[in-house]
């Protein structure tokens, strides 16, 4: 590795676990749903603890498989189940034009650029595939490294800055093309 | 239209397009942005002011813009995400709508390692999509991203880049769409040296109705050698040069090589201009000011400004068409003026 930024970290088997899409977007499917059911109690008994247990439990297990950079607030989801922050000018909306003929990364040259990846892997999921064409707002840089899970039932990431919001009714979930 | 933009004008128009790069100087001296605009100016509808391409650092993007506009050009700014966040972004559209600039291509920035400071910081913080949409929201709806009202808001023609040469093949037309959703009346794609491929590209494109949406110009230039051409698709980021575009170059002797270089350039402006939903070529060329003006002469698209007195009777034209409901227009009628030039003559000798 030429180039030694935390985007170009891979642990050893989690590309193979990523070439999963469909599977790990039903797990996500499910795990929403228990834990949006958990987490008011978690919440009731420790608020502060349960912060710190899924910040570390996401930085664990999100880190190990898709080298999650902690942005607090995730769209794996829409984006082939592939981390976009692992792309090193944090592009949300897809590849630069800088992706290098054999589809590899233009600043990590011994990368896969990971919108490659994550458009082939979209194209293999029935429920959110189609998410990828959805346009996403900037990112909110105050969530960084706080539970995304958390910000998710509080609907903190959902929150789009003002102008934004006034432009597309719809905040988050707006602005398809199709 | 947007803005009173010069560039939206002749699109709009139906008149294939030409725009140029300007290569911005590393001084402080305005005469060398005005000696690079002359020749440029002649030849081309507007003209495109790099932001630190190559991730080089060179005078910035908005005070080229600001030069060219002084000196009666129609400049195209273009502000990369490398450099600056969101609020210096925004502050810098206001800044050069005021200043007179008409049109702002958003463009995702070539990396710091691509450039000769490796060790500078990389922002990032929009990415050209979100800064498409900043800048929509802050000229139809008046406010800046945080909400805040503008007393003025910017009156821009907006566009933004295209990539059909290199992966993921099957989304870049669809993610072209969404930069189109996302704002962007006009596109400006990187170098085309392989017909076939923008053939494939601009197919999709047509089938989904972009044209219809925004302005296509392809990216064009001449290679000096094969030298050039192998150092460009090996160090310049998104660049694809097909085999047989070097072998070709390698093929001829030495003095050749630059002759044929712009005989490769020609050839593909003309094969792209009788492309269905190409609205016009870009032509970019690294400190060759003088080629560009040759290219454009002998591709049979000059004069640029001679059909000035026909150019009210479009705007009229457009009026019209706006009142019956139609939107931009496609760009089926380009050649039309193109080919009744006197600059054609030269065309014969490359088919
Ligand atoms: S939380 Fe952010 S950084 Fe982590 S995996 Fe999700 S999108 Fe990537």
């Amino acid at each position: 590795m030429t180039i030694n930024l935390p985007e170009a970290r891979r642990w050893p088997g989690s590309e193979w676990i990523k070439n999963h899409p469909a599977a790990l977007e039903r797990i996500y499917a499910v795990s929403v749903k228990a834990f949006t059911r958990v987490y008011p109690a978690m919440k009731k008994i420790a608020p502060q603890s349960s912060e710190r247990v899924m910040v570390f439990v996401e930085a664990v297990g999100k880190g190990y498989v898709w080298n999650c950079q902690m942005c607090g607030q995730c769209i794996l989801h829409s984006t082939g189940m592939t981390c976009p922050m692992n792309c090193p000018k944090n592009l949300r909306n897809g590849p630069c034009g800088g992706v290098r003929a054999n589809g590899h990364c233009e600043v990590i040259p011994e990368r896969m650029c990971v919108w490659v990846q994550a458009w082939e892997r979209s194209q293999a999921m029935a429920v959110y595939g189609h998410k990828i064409v959805t346009l996403q707002p900037p990112v909110n840089r105050a969530l960084k490294n706080t539970s995304s899970w958390i910000n998710m039932v509080e609907g903190t990431d959902q929150i789009t800055p003002p102008g934004w919001a006034a432009a597309s009714p719809t905040g988050n979930e707006g602005l398809e093309h199709r | 239209m947007f803005a009173n933009s010069r560039l939206e004008r002749v699109l709009r128009s139906g008149r294939f397009a030409v725009t140029a790069e300007l290569n911005a100087p590393d001084s402080a001296n305005p005469e060398d942005v005005y000696r690079n605009a002359l020749v440029l100016a002649e030849v081309c509808d507007a003209i495109n002011a790099t932001d630190g391409s190559g991730a080089n650092c060179h005078m910035s993007s908005l005070g080229c813009c600001a030069l060219l506009v002084r000196a009666g050009y129609e400049p195209v700014y273009q502000i990369s995400c490398r450099d600056r966040n969101r609020i210096a972004i925004q502050g810098d559209l206001l800044g050069a709508a005021a200043l007179g600039v008409k049109n702002v291509l958003c463009l995702t920035g070539d990396d710091v390692t691509a450039g000769d400071q490796p060790g500078a910081k990389r922002v990032f913080d929009l990415d050209s999509l979100q800064l498409l949409h900043t800048a929509t929201i802050m000229r139809d709806h008046g406010v800046f991203l945080s909400g805040r009202k503008l007393t003025t808001p910017p009156q821009l023609f907006l566009g933004a880049a295209a990539n059909p040469f290199v992966p993921p093949f099957a989304w870049r037309p669809e993610r072209m769409a969404k930069k189109i959703a996302a704002g962007a009346s006009f596109i400006q794609t990187q170098y085309c040296f392989d017909v076939p491929r923008l053939r494939t590209f601009m197919q999709r494109a047509v089938d989904m109705g972009l044209h219809e949406k925004a302005f296509i110009l392809v990216g064009v230039g001449p290679l000096r050698s094969d030298k050039a051409a192998e150092f460009m698709r090996t160090k310049v980021p998104g660049v694809h040069i097909p085999d047989a575009v070097v072998a070709r170059l390698a093929g001829v002797a030495p003095k050749q090589k630059a002759e044929e270089g712009k005989r490769i350039c020609i050839e593909i402006i003309q094969q792209v201009r009788e492309m269905a939903g190409v609205a016009g070529v870009h032509i970019m060329a690294y400190r060759q000011e003088e080629t560009v003006a040759e290219i454009v002469h002998r591709a049979g698209l000059f004069p640029r400004h001679a059909v000035g007195a026909h150019r009210e009777g479009h705007v009229n034209q457009h009026a019209v068409h706006h009142a019956s409901g139609n939107g931009a227009q496609p760009a089926h009628h380009a050649g039309q003026y193109g080919s009744a030039s006197p600059g054609m003559a030269s065309q014969g000798e490359l088919q």
